[in-house]
C-alpha cells in the first residue's frame, strides 16, 4: 500500500469562538485508496480532536458524509483523493447553515420531507389476517428508481432554486412524494398534491438538472420533478376541462 | 454550548457563474428571447400578409438583407439550441413504461428528431422547395 501526504483546506467554524468560517490547511499521510472521509477521520484521530463532521456506514447507504468537496455535494466516502488533484477544498453542504465545522443544520429539510407524508397512505387499513400487499413486477418498476433516495441532501445543496428560493420544497422531498404516489398500495396522493403541486412545490422547479447530476444513487430528482409537473398538469386540465370531473 | 448556525451569502445574480452546469442551464433558458424574437417576426409577417402582395413583397425582401441574416441565422441557432436540449430531457419528463421495462431514452429522443426532420421537409414541400 502507498502512502502520500494530502493537503485538505477544511472549512471551520466554532459559534463560540469565530464570527464566520474559515478555512484551516491540514496535511495528512493517506493511503491511496483513502476516500475524503478516511483523510477526515485521520485528522481527527491524530491531528485535530476538535473537528466535526457527520458520517456513518462509510458505504454510500446512510447518506450521513454529504459535504462540497472541490465545490461539488460529495458523499465524502465516496470521493476517492486518487481523483482529487492539488489541495482538496472540502465545506458543509451548500444551501444550509453551519451548524459547526463540516455539520449542517437539516431541520428544515426534514420539515419538508414529512410534510409530503413519504410513507404509505393505505386505502385501506389492512387487517394481519387479511395478509400482505400484493404487487406485480411491473407495479414495482415504476416507482423502484426513486425509492433508492437516502435522504443525503446532495440535490439540495446542488440546486440553485433552493439557495434562491428556501421555501421550494425541493428535490429529494418531491421525489419522494412521488415514489409513493407511483405506488399501487398508496392512496396518499390528493393530500401530498397540496404540498408538491403548490407554488412552492413543483413550480418553483425550473430544470436545471443539477439535483439528477450529483445523485449518488442515480434516482434523477429532476426526472421525477418534471413528471409531477406533468401530473399535476392533466390534474388541472381535468378539473376545469372535463364536465363533472371537478371536486 | 451556544447555537449560532452561519448562513453563507448567496448572490442573487452571479449564482449561475459558480459551476459549468448553471451556465449550461441559462444557455437554454436565454433562447426564450430569440424564441419570442421569431414570434414576434411571424406577427409581423402576419400583418404584413394581411395588408396585401406588395407589403408581403417589402417584407420578405426586407429578409434579405445583410442585416436581417445573420440576425435570422442567430434564431436558427437558438432554436435548434432550444428544441434539442427539451428532446434531450423527454424521456425524463415522460417515461414510457412496457411491462417491466422502460422504453429506452435515445429511442425517444431519436423519434424526436425523426419527427422533426419529417415535419421540416412537409414545411419545405408546401413552401414550394421541391
Amino acid at each position: 500500500m502507498t502512502e502520500r501526504i494530502v493537503e485538505l483546506d477544511v472549512l471551520r467554524y466554532d459559534p463560540e469562538q469565530h464570527s464566520e468560517p474559515h478555512f484551516q490547511r491540514y496535511s495528512v499521510a493517506c493511503q491511496e485508496e483513502w476516500v475524503v472521509l478516511d483523510a477526515l477521520t485521520a485528522i481527527k484521530e491524530s491531528i485535530d480532536p476538535t473537528l466535526n463532521f457527520r458520517w456513518s456506514c462509510h458505504m454510500a447507504v446512510c447518506g450521513s458524509c454529504g459535504m462540497m468537496i472541490d465545490g461539488e455535494p460529495k458523499l465524502s466516502c465516496h470521493a476517492f483523493l486518487r481523483d482529487y488533484p492539488g489541495v482538496i477544498r472540502v465545506e458543509p453542504l451548500a444551501n444550509f447553515p453551519i451548524e459547526r465545522d463540516l455539520v449542517t443544520v437539516a431541520d428544515d429539510f426534514f420539515d419538508k420531507l414529512s410534510r409530503v407524508r413519504p410513507w404509505l397512505v393505505e386505502k385501506q387499513q389492512q387487517t394481519l389476517p387479511g395478509g400482505e400487499y400484493p404487487q406485480t413486477p411491473a407495479q414495482l418498476m415504476k416507482y423502484r428508481q426513486f425509492s433508492m433516495c437516502i435522504n443525503c441532501m446532495l440535490c439540495y445543496a446542488a440546486c440553485p432554486e433552493i439557495a434562491l428560493q428556501p421555501q421550494f420544497i425541493g428535490p429529494a422531498a418531491i421525489t419522494l412524494a412521488h415514489r409513493f404516489n407511483l405506488d399501487s398500495r398508496d392512496d396518499g396522493r390528493e393530500a401530498r398534491q397540496q404540498v408538491i403541486a403548490s407554488h412552492e412545490g413543483v413550480w418553483d422547479c425550473s430544470f436545471v438538472g443539477a439535483c439528477s447530476e450529483v445523485c449518488p444513487k442515480a434516482v434523477d430528482p429532476a426526472g421525477a420533478l418534471q413528471q409531477v409537473k406533468v401530473a399535476s398538469t392533466i390534474d388541472w386540465f381535468r378539473e376545469h376541462l372535463l364536465p363533472g370531473a371537478g371536486k | 454550548m451556544s447555537r449560532r448556525p452561519f448562513v453563507r451569502p448567496v448572490s442573487t445574480t452571479r449564482w449561475y457563474f459558480r459551476h459549468p452546469r448553471y451556465l449550461r442551464y441559462m444557455s437554454r433558458e436565454i433562447t426564450c428571447i430569440f424564441i419570442g424574437a421569431l414570434a414576434v417576426l411571424m406577427l409581423v409577417a402576419l400583418d404584413r400578409l394581411s395588408r396585401g402582395p406588395a407589403a408581403w413583397q417589402a417584407f420578405i425582401d426586407a429578409l434579405q438583407t445583410a442585416y436581417a441574416a445573420p440576425f435570422l441565422l442567430l434564431i436558427l441557432l437558438f432554436a435548434v439550441h432550444n428544441a434539442s436540449s427539451w428532446f434531450n430531457v423527454t424521456p425524463k419528463a415522460m417515461p414510457v413504461q412496457i411491462g417491466e421495462r422502460f422504453l429506452p431514452g435515445s429511442v425517444m429522443i431519436a423519434a424526436h428528431y425523426v419527427l422533426w426532420a419529417l415535419v421540416s421537409l412537409a414545411v419545405l414541400w408546401f413552401a414550394g422547395v421541391h
